[in-house]
């Protein structure tokens, strides 16, 4: 009843192929957009945008990132982490080298670097599929960790090891740094977030992002089509992590305002490829559903006992959560192995008929 | 059998008051195959076979099971290589040929078991085969600007064409994996017609199919040679499709070709007969 599209007619292919071709969905973006723009600083404490609001967007934007390669391209990566890191320490040292230029422009240029990056390591994905392709992307992990453990030319040679957010300023307003207060680091975040975001709606529904699809569902047929494998994986694998490198920056540089090895290992490569899953492969709304689930459910677990009065160990609540998160995934992925951005569609076929189905 | 001789006599004598070429539909040899012969190991899926397609016409290549007309299209479309024989497409020598150099100059194809991008939707995988004509950058693609605007649009127009064509309006957003048997193989055969092909390599485009879908993929190669004037290369099981469709016939059996003439020359072909019927051995 709510959610109907009787009567909104097209007359142009132009309308017909917006990215919300239907006006309930077009509202219900106007609305989402409100509340992330305009109620959520509004009503939200520090707290709430440090450390549910700002990490939510930076791991939605590397969530797409993935989402780009092993969702539509159909290329599995674990080595995301690595590549986030690769946008961090290059957004570092950009900063280092030209401490003038505004921060935004290195964190977008940072990007490149992991997308220069992804593409060497895209290099094998001609020859190698699935597990194996896996396999090589883990030993990317691993080799972008040393380096940035080794390397000390990446940290400034500091003692600590670690790179380190010195403030940042646009229009004489910090956004970054300590002194950076956390609503203008949110917005910036949404800000690059919501663009970025645009970009992928836009690449995924072209020329593109068929090519991808193709290669993805069936590539012997998309080479007969006459599309090339080998430049359309490594566009995939370059696209996809400058989105993690964008991120990765955000996440050094907007959020964390430090950063050493640990912050990129291995681990940070499977939550990101939980999200993509949990979310829904090939579905952009799916990665933000992902990062919604899988970064807010132990915030949330955490926050529980407190909330109804039971007194129980700070150790405790964290097995508790590991084990409820666990739990939680599993029973999502057998209701629906196809993610969440599924079960949106789904849910939208319903309410087409509701409350009269036939 | 000298019945059927003379039969066929009488047909040949007919045969230039019915000639297609009269017409003009017909016209220049588009593509020659040379002396052709592929093997896997120590198989040999095709020995030393050599037919031409012209310009315009239902060329059909039959024969039994594994008698190497599928590998002779994966030839032709350069995904398999030959290790002897040339192609010569339009005048050029391609040996050997590639995919992307078939797609470029116009060879479309469809499969025998369909290869559908299955997660898109029919719309999504019609337009995979206008990809080649797509040349918009990726800036422009990811800032819906220019290009990245102008050539969605106009490719859209397109393929709604052959949407409407192949009267598959309904399901133009439906996912491909949850269309049933036979649209999918239409909507294989519009996703080869985007290309806007010169030369059009069907598959067994019916196999597995009733008589009334089998009547409608006719018509609809009927319709794409007649009024596109596309080549049509055509790999078919049933008789009764093959002799009302083509223009000449090409006969293998294992790997070798048996026979090679209009439709009523090669039914009445002792070799061909054989090959299908088998012979009385003594």
């Amino acid at each position: 009843m709510l959610y109907r599209e009787t009567g909104q007619f097209k007359t142009t292919y132009l309308a017909d192929m917006a990215i919300f071709p239907i006006r309930q969905d077009y509202f219900l973006m106007i609305g989402i957009l409100l509340f992330a723009y305009v109620i959520a600083p509004l009503v939200m404490n520090d707290f709430w945008l440090n450390s549910i609001m700002i990490p939510t967007m930076i791991f939605a934007l590397a969530a797409i990132g993935l989402n780009i390669l092993t969702g539509y391209t159909g290329q599995l990566s674990l080595g995301h982490g690595g590549f986030m890191g690769v946008g961090a320490y290059a957004c570092y040292k950009l900063t280092s080298y030209f401490p003038d230029v505004n921060i935004i422009i290195h964190i977008f240029l940072s990007g490149f670097f992991a997308a220069a990056v992804g593409f060497v390591f895209g290099l094998p994905s001609l020859r190698i599929k699935g597990f194996y392709l896996a396999v090589a992307t883990l030993a990317s992990q691993f080799f972008l960790e040393w380096a940035f453990g080794r390397i000390a030319w990446l940290y400034n040679y500091n003692d600590s090891g670690a790179i380190e957010v010195s403030s940042r300023t646009l229009f004489d307003i910090p956004i970054a740094g300590a002194s950076a207060e956390p609503v203008t680091r949110y917005f910036v975040v949404l800000a690059i977030v919501t663009f970025l975001t645009w970009i992928a709606l836009n690449l995924v529904r072209g020329r593109f992002g068929r090519c991808w699809m193709a290669v993805r569902d069936m590539d012997i047929a998309a080479e007969l089509i006459g599309i090339k494998l080998l430049p359309t994986k490594l566009l995939a694998f370059s696209v996809s992590s400058y989105y993690a490198g964008v991120a990765g920056a955000l996440m050094v540089f907007m959020w964390l305002g430090a950063a050493e090895v640990e912050s990129f290992d291995i681990n940070h490569s499977f939550l990101i490829l939980f999200m993509v899953i949990i979310g829904g492969l090939g579905s952009i709304l799916g990665s933000f559903l992902g990062a919604i689930f899988i970064w807010n459910l132990p915030v949330l677990l955490r926050a529980i006992p407190d909330m109804i009065g039971v007194n129980i160990g700070a150790a405790t609540v964290e097995h508790m959560t590991f084990m409820v998160t666990g739990a939680l995934i599993i029973f999502f992925l057998i209701v629906e192995p196809h993610g969440f951005a599924r079960l949106w569609q789904i849910t939208k076929e319903k309410l087409r008929l509701w409350p009269f189905p036939y | 059998m000298n019945d059927t001789v003379s039969n066929n006599d009488q047909m040949a004598a007919g045969a230039p008051a019915v000639d297609p070429t009269a017409g003009g539909r017909i016209g220049d040899v588009i593509l020659r195959v040379n002396e052709i012969s592929l093997s896997f190991g120590g198989v040999k899926a095709i020995n030393d076979v050599s037919f031409d397609i012209k310009k315009g016409e239902v060329r059909s290549i039959i024969g039994p099971n594994g008698a190497g007309k599928s590998s002779m299209l994966n030839c032709i479309n350069g995904f398999y290589q030959p290790q002897v024989g040339h192609i010569w497409y339009d005048g050029v020598d391609y040996t050997p040929m590639r995919p992307h150099l078939a797609a470029e100059n116009g060879i479309a194809r469809t499969f025998q078991n369909i290869a559908l991008f299955k997660g898109m939707s029919t719309l999504d995988n019609i337009m995979t085969g206008r990809i080649l004509k797509q040349k918009a950058s990726l800036l422009e693609q990811a800032l819906y600007i220019g290009r990245g605007k102008s050539e969605e649009l106009e490719h859209r127009a397109f393929v709604e064409d052959i949407i409407d064509f192949l009267e598959i309006q309904a399901i133009r957003r439906t996912p491909v994996g949850r269309l049933p048997y036979g649209l999918q193989k239409r909507v294989e055969l519009g996703r080869a017609l985007a290309a806007e092909p010169t030369l059009l390599l069907l598959d067994e485009p019916m196999a597995g199919m009733n008589l009334e879908e089998k009547e409608d993929m006719s018509r609809y190669i009927i319709d794409v040679n007649e009024q596109y004037g596309t080549t049509i290369a055509l790999i078919e099981h049933d008789m009764g499709v093959v002799m009302d469709l083509s223009d000449r016939v090409v006969v293998l059996d294992h790997g070798s070709k048996l026979a090679d003439g209009t439709p009523d020359e090669v039914s009445a072909n002792q070799n061909v007969i054989d090959a299908y019927l088998g012979v009385a051995h003594e």
